[in-house]
C-alpha cells in the first residue's frame, strides 16, 4: 500500500495499482485463498507487506475516472506540481481543519476522562482527510448528515468548537441545548442534520435532505438550488439494509447526494472482513446504477479530488455517487473500548499515514507554508479548543423548565388538560412540574 | 354533523339503521327537535353547537372550525349562510382534505408505494400524480423504512410530506424511523429542526384479510414521545383531520380503517379544519359515557340504538385524538355520567383502552360509581375465518351487555 504520502504520488495513479504488476487480477473472491478464514490477523496484514508479489485481497482499484482526472492535470502543466492542486490559501485551510479535528478530539478525551463527558463519545483520530476533504469543498447551504463519529463532521461544517463542546459537556449552551450529546450533533444554520445513534438510519433522512434539493429545483422552481448532501457512514453500516434502499432510491432519482463510506476496517470488535461478503464497497454503487470509487481516505489531497469530482457531479444534477474511503481510526470504537482486538502492527501502519502529518511534509515540501506559519495555526486551534473547553464549563446546566421544551414544535400536541386548557397554557409547565 | 351510513357489505348493513329507532327518546338536549329521519337511514348529530356564522371556540382561531355545520334544510332554526355542502366517501374526503392542502402550500408532498399512478391503493390519491406530477406524488419502491426516513429528511429541509403506509402494518417495518427520528429528533437536536410529516394509512380489522393485514398499530406507536396520533371515522372528521394534520408542524400519524372509506357523507362546502387534539361528542347522555374511536364507533352506535330501545342513555364520545387524549371533554362527560365503558378494536394488552383507562382512573377517580370497562379485541392474531374473526373484535351485543352491566 503506498506509504508516504509527496507530491510526486499525488499525480501517479493510484497507488493500489503501482505496487503490483499490471497483469495481477484484481481482487477476485473466487481466488481468495483460504487463509481467509483464518488469522484475522495474520491474514489483514499480510497483504500490507507491500511486496510485489503479495495476493491483492485488500487491493482494490478505483474507477477509472478518478485517477484520469488526476493523470491529466499531470499532463497539461510541467510546471510546479504543488500548483496543481491546491493553492496556498486552501492549504492553511485544509490544515487548520485537520488540526482542528485533531485536538479537539484529543481534548475530548481528556474532559472524559476528567469527567466531563458521559457516555459513549466516538472520536475521530486519524480519520480527519475524509471531513476535511468532502466537507471543505461544500457550501453552507450544503447539508452534512453522519453518524454518531459525528464531533469532526460537525466543525468541518463550520459549527463553532465552543457550541460542540458544551454539547458535549451537557450544557444549554451546546448546539443541542444539550439535549442530544456526543452521538446526536445538529445545526440548522450550518445544515449538519445529526448525528445518529443507530447506525444507517442517517442515511435515508439524507436521501430525504437530497429529494428536497430536488424538489426545490423542480416543483418549487427555484432555479439554480443546487445544494448537495453528504452522507458520512462506516463499513458496518454498508451491510445494512437502510444503506442499500438508499443506493437505490438516490440512484432512480438522481438525487444529489454523495455517500461517503468511511472504511475503518472495524465496526467495534468485528472486522469488516468477517462481516461482509465482498469488502469491495465501492462495487455496490454500480451495483445500483452510480459510479463506485475506492480513495485513500488517509490522504486529504486525493480525498478532495475525488470528492471535487463526486460533489460536482451532484450539482450538475448527473446523480449520486458512492465514495469508499479506506481509514482508520487511531483509537478504540469508543472511550468505553479496551480497543484489544486490533493487531498492534496494523495500527502502526495506519500511525505511519497519518494524514496532518502527511499532508505538513505536502505543505513544506512544495513550499505552500513554512514551519512557522503551521505552528502558528496549530497554536491557533489549541487556544481555540480551550476556549471552548472554558466556555463549556461556564456554561449552565439545563434547568427543570428545559425538559418538556421541545418535545413538540407544536406544543399544543400535549394535549388538553381537564380544566379545558391546553397543557401548554398552565404555567406551571415550562417549570417542568406539571403533570403531563 | 350527519352520518350516512352507506352499505357495503353484510356487516355494513347491520350498521344501516334497518332497524327501528325511537325518535322520541332520542333527544339533544340542547337544541329543540334535532332528530330526523329520512327513510331507513339515520342521521345522528354530534354535539349540538352550531358554529358558522358564530364565533369559533375560544382557542381555535381563524376558520378552525370544530363541530357540525347546522345542515338541514328542514331546520326551522334559522337559516344560516352555510351551503347545503356536498356528498361524498370517506376515501374522496380524504382526497379532498390533501388536495385542497397540496393547492394551498407548494411544499405539501406524498410519497409512499402506489400513491401515483395507481392512485393509492384504496384511492385516496386517486388521479394527484397527474395533477402535481411524479415528484410531489412519489411513488416509491418498496422500503418503508427508508421513504420514512427520507420524508423525514425532507421535513427536516423544508417540505412537508405525507407518508403513506400501503397498509398501517407496513409501518412496522419503519418503526425505527417512526421511533427514533420522526418522534424524537425535534428534541435531540434542540428544537433546531421540525418535523412536519404526516403519516397515514389504513389499518384495524378488515374482511378476513389475515393477521397481518389486520393489525392496530396505534398500541405500538402510542409511547413514542414527540408524536401525534388521530383516528377518523367519518368523512367529516376524516377531511377535516387531514387538513389538520398537514398545517401541523408536529408529526402526526393519521389511522384510517380499511373498512370506513365507502362510509358516504354531506359535508359543508367550505373550507373547514379540526383540532387535532379534541374528542367528538357524538351522543349526548346521562347514564354512561362510552368511549371509542375508529370503526368501533359504529358497533357502540348500533348498541346504542338498541340500549336506548331499553331504555338508557349512553352518551358517546369518538376520542379522536388517541395520543393526547382530550381530557376535558372526557372528564366533563365521566363527571356526569359516573361510568365509564371503552370499546375499541385495540388489542386488550398495552391498548390505547388501556392507557385511557389509566388517564381516566388518575384524573377522575372521584367521579366514578364503578370501574371502568374496557372492550377491546381479543389478544389473538386476527384469524382468517370469518367467524374467528368476529369473535376477534368487540360486538354491538357485547357493548349492550357491558353498559347493562355496568348501569346495574
Amino acid at each position: 500500500m503506498s506509504s508516504a504520502f509527496s507530491a510526486i504520488k499525488i499525480i501517479q495513479p493510484l497507488p493500489l495499482k503501482s505496487s503490483r504488476s499490471s497483469d495481477k487480477p484484481l481482487f477476485d473472491p473466487f481466488r481468495t485463498p483460504s487463509s481467509f478464514l483464518g488469522s484475522i490477523h495474520k491474514f489483514r496484514f499480510n497483504s500490507l507487506n507491500n511486496t510485489p508479489s503479495s495476493p491483492c485481497h485488500l487491493r482494490r482499484s478505483a474507477v477509472v475516472a478518478v485517477s484520469d482526472v488526476v493523470k491529466e492535470k499531470k499532463l497539461k502543466s510541467n510546471s510546479s506540481l504543488s500548483n496543481l492542486l491546491m493553492t496556498k490559501e486552501e492549504g492553511l485551510e485544509v490544515y487548520e481543519d485537520l488540526i482542528l479535528g485533531r485536538y479537539f478530539e484529543d481534548m475530548c478525551a481528556q474532559m472524559y476522562y476528567r469527567g466531563k463527558m458521559f457516555g459513549f463519545v466516538h472520536l475521530y483520530n486519524g480519520q480527519e482527510a475524509v471531513s476535511t476533504g468532502f466537507i471543505k469543498l461544500l457550501k453552507k447551504e450544503d447539508s452534512v448528515i453522519s453518524t454518531y463519529r459525528d464531533h469532526v463532521h460537525a466543525l468541518s461544517k463550520g459549527v463553532p468548537a465552543r457550541a460542540v463542546m458544551s454539547e458535549l459537556f451537557g450544557k444549554t449552551t451546546g448546539c443541542c441545548r444539550g439535549q442530544g450529546g456526543s452521538m446526536h450533533m445538529f445545526s440548522k444554520e450550518h445544515n449538519v442534520l445529526g448525528g445518529f445513534a443507530f447506525i444507517g438510519e442517517g442515511i435515508p433522512v439524507a436521501t430525504g435532505a437530497a429529494f428536497t434539493s430536488k424538489y426545490r429545483r423542480e416543483v418549487l422552481k427555484e432555479e439554480g438550488c443546487d445544494h448537495v448532501t453528504l452522507a458520512f457512514f462506516g463499513d458496518g453500516t454498508c451491510n445494512n439494509g437502510q444503506f442499500f434502499e438508499c443506493l437505490n432510491m438516490a440512484a432512480l432519482w438522481k438525487l444529489p447526494i454523495i455517500f461517503v463510506v468511511e472504511n475503518n476496517l472495524w465496526a467495534i470488535g468485528m472486522s469488516h472482513l468477517r462481516a461482509t461478503s465482498d469488502p469491495e464497497i465501492w462495487k455496490k454503487g454500480p451495483a445500483f446504477g452510480m459510479p463506485g470509487v475506492h480513495v485513500d481516505g488517509m490522504d486529504v489531497l486525493k480525498v478532495r479530488e475525488v470528492a471535487k469530482e463526486a460533489i460536482g457531479r451532484a450539482r450538475r444534477g448527473e446523480g449520486p455517487t458512492l465514495v469508499e474511503c479506506e481509514t482508520y481510526r487511531f483509537r478504540g470504537h469508543s472511550l468505553a473500548d479496551p480497543d484489544e482486538l486490533r493487531d498492534p502492527a496494523e495500527k502502526a501502519h495506519y500511525a505511519a499515514r497519518d494524514p496532518i502529518t502527511a499532508f505538513k511534509k505536502y505543505m513544506i515540501e512544495n513550499k505552500l507554508a513554512n514551519e512557522a506559519e503551521l505552528k502558528a495555526i496549530e497554536k491557533k486551534i489549541e487556544e481555540v479548543v480551550e476556549e471552548a473547553v472554558e466556555f463549556a464549563d461556564a456554561s449552565p446546566h439545563p434547568g427543570r423548565s428545559q425538559l418538556l421544551e421541545n418535545v413538540f414544535a407544536d406544543p399544543k400536541g400535549f394535549g388538553i388538560g381537564p380544566d379545558g386548557r391546553y397543557r401548554c397554557e398552565d404555567p406551571k409547565f415550562t417549570q417542568g412540574t406539571a403533570h403531563v | 354533523m350527519a352520518a350516512i351510513f352507506h352499505g357495503f357489505g353484510p356487516a355494513a348493513a347491520a350498521l344501516s339503521s334497518s332497524s327501528s329507532f325511537d325518535s322520541k327518546r332520542f333527544q339533544l338536549p340542547s337544541l329543540k327537535s334535532q332528530t330526523e329521519r329520512k327513510g331507513s337511514v339515520l342521521v345522528v348529530r354530534s354535539d349540538g353547537r352550531v358554529i358558522p356564522g358564530s364565533n369559533p371556540k375560544g382557542r381555535s382561531a381563524g376558520k378552525l372550525v370544530t363541530n357540525a355545520v347546522a345542515a338541514k334544510a328542514d331546520s326551522s332554526a334559522t337559516a344560516t349562510a352555510s351551503k347545503p355542502g356536498h356528498e361524498l366517501l370517506l376515501f374522496e374526503a380524504l382526497r379532498e382534505g390533501l388536495e385542497e392542502e397540496m393547492d394551498r402550500d407548494p411544499t405539501v408532498c406524498v410519497m409512499g408505494e402506489d400513491v401515483g399512478h395507481y392512485g393509492g391503493s384504496y384511492k385516496v390519491t386517486k388521479d394527484l400524480a397527474t395533477k402535481y406530477g411524479d415528484l410531489r406524488v412519489l411513488d416509491t419502491p418498496i422500503a418503508e423504512n427508508s421513504f420514512t426516513g427520507m420524508a423525514i429528511g425532507a421535513a427536516m429541509t423544508g417540505l412537508r410530506p405525507i407518508v403513506e403506509g400501503m397498509n398501517m402494518g407496513f409501518l412496522l417495518l419503519a418503526f425505527n424511523q417512526i421511533s427514533n427520528n420522526c418522534g424524537m429528533l425535534h428534541y435531540t437536536s434542540g428544537g433546531q429542526f421540525t418535523i412536519p410529516v404526516v403519516i397515514r394509512g389504513p389499518g384495524g380489522v378488515g374482511r378476513q384479510l389475515g393477521a397481518e393485514h389486520s393489525q392496530r398499530l396505534e398500541s405500538y406507536f402510542q409511547s413514542i414521545p414527540g408524536i401525534q396520533m388521530v383516528a377518523c371515522s367519518t368523512p367529516y372528521n376524516a377531511k377535516g383531520l387531514m387538513k389538520a394534520a398537514i398545517r401541523s408542524e408536529n408529526p402526526v400519524i393519521l389511522f384510517e380503517h380499511v373498512l370506513l372509506y365507502n362510509l358516504k357523507e354531506r359535508i359543508p362546502d367550505e373550507e373547514y379544519v379540526l383540532s387535532l387534539e379534541e374528542a367528538e361528542m357524538v351522543r349526548p347522555g346521562e347514564h354512561i359515557t362510552i368511549l371509542t374511536y375508529s370503526r368501533m364507533r359504529y358497533h357502540v352506535m348500533q348498541a346504542a340504538k338498541t340500549l336506548v330501545n331499553k331504555g338508557y342513555d349512553p352518551e358517546v364520545i369518538d376520542i379522536r385524538s388517541l395520543k393526547p387524549f382530550d381530557l376535558h371533554t372526557i372528564g366533563n362527560s365521566v363527571k356526569k355520567t359516573h361510568r365509564v365503558l371503552i370499546v375499541e378494536e385495540c388489542m386488550r394488552t398495552g391498548g390505547i383502552g388501556a392507557s385511557l383507562t389509566a388517564a381516566i382512573s388518575e384524573n377522575f377517580h372521584d367521579y366514578l360509581d364503578a370501574p371502568i370497562v374496557c372492550l377491546s379485541s381479543q389478544d389473538v392474531p386476527t384469524p382468517y375465518a370469518g367467524t374467528l374473526e368476529e369473535w376477534t373484535v368487540v360486538q354491538p351485543a357485547q357493548i349492550v351487555a357491558a353498559v347493562e352491566q355496568l348501569c346495574q
